[in-house]
Formats: structure tokens, C-alpha cells, sequence
């Protein structure tokens, strides 16, 4: 799997390219900036960026911008957000064209290596990676929302988790629940989001863009 | 109020007064014709509708210019029946000083703040009003409370710590501060002030009455018995009664101006008083400003000694742990390390927490419509945020926006029970030298907001007065809030942003 991964602190980016190689992964280009990253996404075309919201020359949201503009030219362009701090807003810009193919979490989260290259694989497959702190402070602002105000406290977990981006199997393992039951709550929340049935995957991806847009989804 | 300022507003640019010019000199024969009405006059028909269309203009205009006179001389009669209450207090104030001059001093202060200062005040609300400027007070403040060394200070080299009376204070703040005696003049001077407010009236009625009338009633009799000798026709009686009722009229908005005019410099700080007022307000600004720092540093301080820093501490014991133990233990190293890596993701969490209240990265990252924005979406209160913004404000003005609107937001929440926030920011008075960004806070909440001592408005106030900005607050019972801050700073444009968004 081939990718781009684009951070500005030399150590952290010799770190993660160690990293993300120790795990089988290929790293097409690591570069250090905007205009850099946004040419190496052009021409590389890799299977997932791996990006700092925060790069040079402006050191303001450089990376989203670019990751942004690029998945504008290449809809679901796989990209993962790395950041020292969590803006809902950011997620919500992510996650607006609907496509699926995105992460966002705390740099913190690359000290858990098992479950960082986790989560790169499964945005390389076009599925979501929330920061569980994004997943709380949406529970914070959310909480008398309809239509997730619908929701059962344990369909909120289940979704919750599904935001994060686990499968049905690794919810069942993490509320210690059968696989069959996690499918029946991943079902009634569908039904709760007025979510017609079309491929799994891509129902998924919507019930949890409808939990992250949060009000007037 | 409004019709009044209109009346004072307009005589500076005269438009009406240039357009009805060419009519009474008659500099346009066609015009003047059909005003008239001479039977063959050489006009065409569809001049002639022209011309009757032009000539009903000036008409209106000049009704225009003779209403307007004669509200000027309206208001006149308000202004002199003012200068007349002015003119009370004055000999109020001026027997309570003479009074106190013969030793009775508590007479004094209380003329002064009761009938000097409540008059001059009054008059400058009006001269406010009448000119859209604002008229500050231009008193200053009482002088400091010094203690007063005591009676025994020189057996016992003690202060006494004895507060001097308020009236000792008022009596050497009042004499000391030039205002006072600006006020006294202007009150000295107020009969003349009324009697050249009431001037025009009086010119109107003279002619109106005395000339006019009498002829008028007695049919202008040969030799008019108790109006003088002249003027002895009913010609001259009645040209004399024109012209002074003309003059009346015509001088009405002069003396207006004249007699505001002299009110106002009076009454309107000087130079030296605004000056000395502004260096005030900046002495104390800047101590509070001062005083919010050294504060927030040793917030700062004490978090990171607290937090972090006894976090990293944690880390190294660990890991000095996990060295003694490296070869003779796995199970145990495993374990030391999870727990480092735990304490070293905490102290992250801290730090982050930390840079969060001293500078949002989303402000340095998106500008200040994002960065709150960022906010309306975190917020449990839904949320809008509108901006018409040519450019960001400079940083130490965004970030004191950005925190004392998360302030407001949070105050709806939790004070106001609020369902609904809307935010909006915009220029006022772009491209003057007065330009300021304005930002508004609504909530639907149960109102009754108010500025208490030590309160969250309070310290938002003081902290925008750092910038000069002001905070200004509407909040009935019942709602709805309504607070407004205006910051005033120039909008640089280093990015955009003209757009509504809901959160």
C-alpha cells in the first residue's frame, strides 16, 4: 500500500515513515510542506496521505487545505488528518462531500502503532477514522439532537464505535456483546437514520457522516 | 428629536436655498414668465407643463425652506425656555458659592452637582442630540483618597488612616478642575443665551403685532394714535411689518448656530481635559492589562508545574524502571512501559488543554470567523455564526474577541438558558480612521442580563477596554440578549471571508 505522508517536524516524519515501513506499508514521498504535499499527491497518486493539518509555509491549515483541494480533484482520495488538537469543524469539512475515505485523529493516537496503521488501512479502504475525542465532544453538543436523540443509549455506543471506524467484530469485542447482536443494533440504527439498504460499506459510511454532521442530517 | 436635527442638519448643505436662487432673481425669463402667468407669453405647450412642473418644485421647496425657518424659530422658544432653567440654576449655584466664599463651605458641592452640573448635562444631551455628535462630560474625577496624616503624626510617626470627607474631596476636585468654572460661565451667560434664542421669535411677533395688526384692525387710519409716529402709512407700516417679520425668519437658523455654538464651547471638553481624560482611562487600562497578564502567567506557571511537568517526571521514573529491570523482567518492562506511554499521552492532553486557553490553534490556523465558527460547532447551543468581514482583525484583537464571544456563548448556556446563539461580526465605519469590528451576540434566552461588580461582563468589559473596545449590553427580562462589542481596529486583509454558515 502506497503512501504519502506529509509532516513538517523531521523527527516525527522520520518516525512515522519507520513506522508505517515496519508495518508493510510503502511510503511513495514524506515531504515537509503544502505546495510539496499537493505535488506529491498529483503525481504519485498513493493509496492514502497521511497528512499534518498544520504545515509550512503559512503554518495554518495548510494540509486540510491541500487534502481538501486535492480530494476535490480525486473524489475519495483516502486521507488521514493527523493534528495536535481536535476542531470539529475540520471533521465536518472532511467528512462534507460524503465520499468516505477519511480520518482524523490526535498525533497522540501514533504511539498505539497496532491500532494507527489500523486506522490508515481502513481510510486506504474507504471506510472512517474519528478520534474518539471528536466522537465526545459531538456526544457533548449533540445530546438533545433529533434524529440521533432517537437512538438507545447502546445503539449511541454502537455508533459511536462505528464512527471511530471499527468493524462489527471489534464493536462485539469492545461492548462484549455476539456478533449477531452488533448487527442488529448496526440494523435498527440504519432504520432510526432513515437510511435505505444498499451495500453495507457505503451504509456505514453514511450512518456515521449523519452522526457527524450532526443537526439537519 | 428628529425633526429638530433634521432642521440643524440641512442649513450646511443648503440645497433648496440654491435651487430657489435662480427663481427670485429671475435668471431664467421662460420660468419666471410661466410663473407668472403672463397671458402670451412666449412659451410652448409642452414647455409650458414643464414649466409649470419646475415651478411647482420651487414652491415645494420653498414651503420647505419656510418650515424649516420656522421650526428653527420653534425651537428657539424650547432652547430659551432651557436657557431660562439654566439661567435659575446659575443664581443658585452662584449664591451657594458666595455663600460658601463667606465660610459656609457645605453649600458648595451640592449647587454644584444639584443645579450646575444636572443644567450644563441636560444641555449637552440636547446639544448631542441637535448635532449627532457626542458631547462628553468633561469633569474630572475626585481626587484620590490620600490618608491623612493625624494629629499625633509627629510624636508618633503614625498615619492616621482616616478617610477625608467626601465634601472636603468634592470641594478641592470641584475648584481644582477647570470644567466647574467652564459651567459656572456658561450658566452666567445663560440669560443672554435665552434672550438671543428667543430673538427671532420676538422680531416675528414685533412685526406681526405691533406693525401689521393695528394697521390692519383700524383700517390704517390717517394719523395712527398709539403705534408712533412711524411709519405713518399703511404702505410704509406694512413694508416695516414685512421686513421685520422677514428678518425674523431669516436670521432664525443663524442665531440657532450662534447660540449653540457658544453653549458648546463652553461646554464641550477642551482639548486639555480630553487629553488628561484619555490618559486616565489608558493609566488604568494598562494596569489592568498589566495585572491580567502577570495573572495568566502564573496560571500558565502553575498548570505546566502541576501537570506536565509532574507527568514527565512520572515518565522518567518509568523509564529509569524499566533500564534497572531491561533483561530480567519482560513482563514487568512491558507493563512500566505502557504506564510511561499512558503518562506521556496525559501530559499531551494537558498541554494541549493549555495552549487551547492561551491561543486556539484554530485562530491561528483558520482567523477569527472559523475559529468561532469551530466554536458554534462545539457548542450545545445551536449556533449561528455570520460575518461581512474584508479582512482579519490584528492578532491580540482576535484572540480578546475570540475569548470573550466563547465567554458570551458559554454565559447563554448556562445563565440564559438559551436554545438559539446568533453571531455576527462586521465593519463599522469602514475605511474611516474610526473603523472598528463589530460583533453581535443574540440569544433567545430568559434575558435579564446585567453588569455586576466581579462579574463575567465586568471582566470582558475591562479586558476589551485594553483595546479601547466596548462592550454594550441589552437584556430585558424575558429576553431576548443582545450584547454588542466593538473593538475599534483597522481589518488588515490577509484572508476573506464574506459567508453565512449554520452549526
Amino acid at each position: 500500500m502506497r503512501v504519502v505522508l506529509a509532516e513538517d517536524l523531521y523527527l516525527l516524519r522520520e518516525g512515522l515513515t519507520r513506522l508505517l515501513e515496519a508495518h508493510g506499508f510503502e511510503i511513495a514521498a514524506a515531504v515537509g510542506s503544502g505546495p510539496e504535499l499537493a505535488r506529491a499527491l498529483r503525481v504519485e497518486r498513493p493509496d492514502v496521505a497521511v497528512v499534518d493539518v498544520r504545515l509550512p509555509p503559512t503554518f495554518t491549515d495548510e494540509g486540510l487545505q491541500v487534502s481538501l483541494e486535492a480530494r476535490r480533484e480525486r473524489p475519495g482520495l483516502p486521507v488521514l488528518v493527523l493534528s495536535q488538537h481536535i476542531v470539529q469543524l475540520y471533521a465536518r469539512e472532511l467528512l462534507a462531500d460524503g465520499t468516505g475515505g477519511v480520518g482524523y485523529l490526535l498525533k497522540d493516537r501514533v504511539f498505539d502503532a497496532g491500532q494507527f496503521t489500523d486506522a490508515v488501512r481502513r481510510v486506504a479502504g474507504g471506510g472512517t477514522a474519528m478520534d474518539p475525542e471528536v466522537i465526545a465532544k459531538l456526544l457533548a453538543s449533540n445530546a438533545r439532537d433529533e434524529p440521533l436523540g432517537r437512538l438507545t443509549p447502546r445503539e449511541q455506543q454502537v455508533l459511536e464505535l462505528m464512527a471511530e471506524g471499527r468493524s462489527n467484530a471489534a464493536i462485539a469485542r469492545e461492548l462484549v456483546l455476539s456478533d449477531g447482536a452488533v448487527s442488529k443494533y448496526t440494523t435498527s440504527i440504519f432504520g432510526k437514520l432513515d437510511l435505505a439498504p444498499s451495500e453495507d460499506d457505503n451504509r456505514r459510511v453514511r450512518a456515521v457522516l449523519a452522526y457527524l454532521s450532526g443537526r439537519g442530517a | 428629536m428628529y425633526e429638530i436635527h433634521q432642521v440643524r442638519v440641512t442649513p450646511r448643505v443648503r440645497p433648496a436655498a440654491c435651487a430657489s436662487r435662480p427663481a427670485r432673481g429671475g435668471a431664467r425669463p421662460t420660468v419666471a414668465g410661466g410663473l407668472r402667468g403672463v397671458p402670451n407669453s412666449p412659451v410652448q405647450p409642452q414647455n409650458r407643463g414643464m414649466a409649470m412642473k419646475v415651478t411647482r418644485q420651487w414652491a415645494r421647496r420653498g414651503f420647505g425652506r419656510l418650515a424649516e425657518r420656522c421650526g428653527a424659530v420653534g425651537r428657539g422658544v424650547v432652547e430659551a425656555h432651557h436657557s431660562s432653567e439654566a439661567m435659575f440654576a446659575g443664581l443658585a449655584t452662584t449664591v451657594a458659592l458666595l455663600l460658601s466664599a463667606t465660610g459656609l463651605v457645605f453649600f458648595g458641592p451640592p449647587a454644584v452637582d444639584h443645579y450646575a452640573r444636572r443644567a450644563a448635562n441636560l444641555r449637552r444631551r440636547r446639544l448631542a442630540e441637535v448635532s449627532g455628535r457626542p458631547v462628553p462630560e468633561p469633569y474630572a474625577p475626585l481626587p484620590e483618597v490620600q490618608p491623612v496624616p493625624g494629629v499625633g503624626y509627629r510624636l508618633r510617626r503614625t498615619v492616621r488612616k482616616k478617610r477625608p470627607s467626601l465634601l472636603r474631596r468634592k470641594v478641592e476636585g470641584y475648584s481644582a478642575d477647570p470644567a466647574t468654572w467652564r459651567d459656572l460661565a456658561w450658566l452666567l451667560l445663560s440669560p443672554l443665551l435665552m434672550l438671543l434664542a428667543i430673538l427671532p421669535l420676538f422680531l416675528i411677533l414685533c412685526g406681526l403685532f405691533a406693525l401689521l395688526l393695528p394697521g390692519l384692525l383700524d383700517g390704517f387710519p390717517a394719523n395712527p394714535p398709539w403705534y408712533g409716529s412711524w411709519p405713518d402709512t399703511p404702505g410704509a407700516a406694512l413694508a416695516v411689518g414685512g421686513a421685520t417679520v422677514a428678518l425674523g425668519l431669516w436670521i432664525a437658523e443663524p442665531v440657532l448656530r450662534l447660540h449653540d455654538g457658544i453653549s458648546e464651547v463652553l461646554l464641550r471638553p477642551t482639548e486639555k481635559a480630553q487629553l488628561s481624560r484619555r490618559v486616565r482611562e489608558l493609566a488604568e487600562t494598562r494596569t489592568e492589562a498589566v495585572d491580567a497578564q502577570a495573572a495568566e502567567l502564573r496560571r500558565i506557571e502553575r498548570d505546566l508545574h502541576d501537570g506536565v511537568q509532574a507527568r514527565l517526571i512520572a515518565v522518567g521514573l518509568h523509564l529509569g524502571v524499566i533500564e534497572q529491570l531491561a533483561g530480567t523482567d519482560p513482563e514487568a518492562v512491558k507493563a512500566m512501559a505502557a504506564q510511561a506511554r499512558e503518562a506521556s499521552e496525559k501530559a499531551l492532553a494537558e498541554l494541549r488543554a493549555l495552549v487551547r486557553g492561551i491561543h486556539p490553534p484554530v485562530l491561528a490556523e483558520r482567523g477569527l470567523v472559523d475559529a468561532l465558527r469551530a466554536v458554534a460547532v462545539d457548542s450545545p447551543l445551536e449556533t449561528e455564526v455570520t460575518a461581512d468581514l474584508p479582512g482579519e482583525p490584528p492578532a491580540p484583537v482576535r484572540t480578546a474577541v475570540y475569548f470573550a464571544v466563547c465567554e458570551l456563548l458559554a454565559n447563554a448556556a448556562k445563565h440564559a438558558e438559551a436554545a438559539r446563539v446568533w453571531i455576527d461580526l462586521h465593519t463599522a465605519e469602514p475605511g474611516s480612521p474610526r473603523e472598528a469590528l463589530r460583533v453581535t451576540v443574540t440569544d433567545d434566552g430568559r434575558g435579564g442580563a446585567r453588569f455586576a461588580d466581579g462579574g463575567g461582563l465586568r471582566g470582558i468589559e475591562r479586558r476589551l477596554a485594553t483595546f479601547d473596545g466596548v462592550l454594550a449590553l441589552n437584556s430585558p427580562q424575558g429576553g431576548p440578549t443582545l450584547l454588542t462589542l466593538e473593538i475599534p481596529c483597522a481589518l488588515s486583509s490577509r484572508r476573506t471571508s464574506t459567508s453565512s454558515e449554520k452549526a
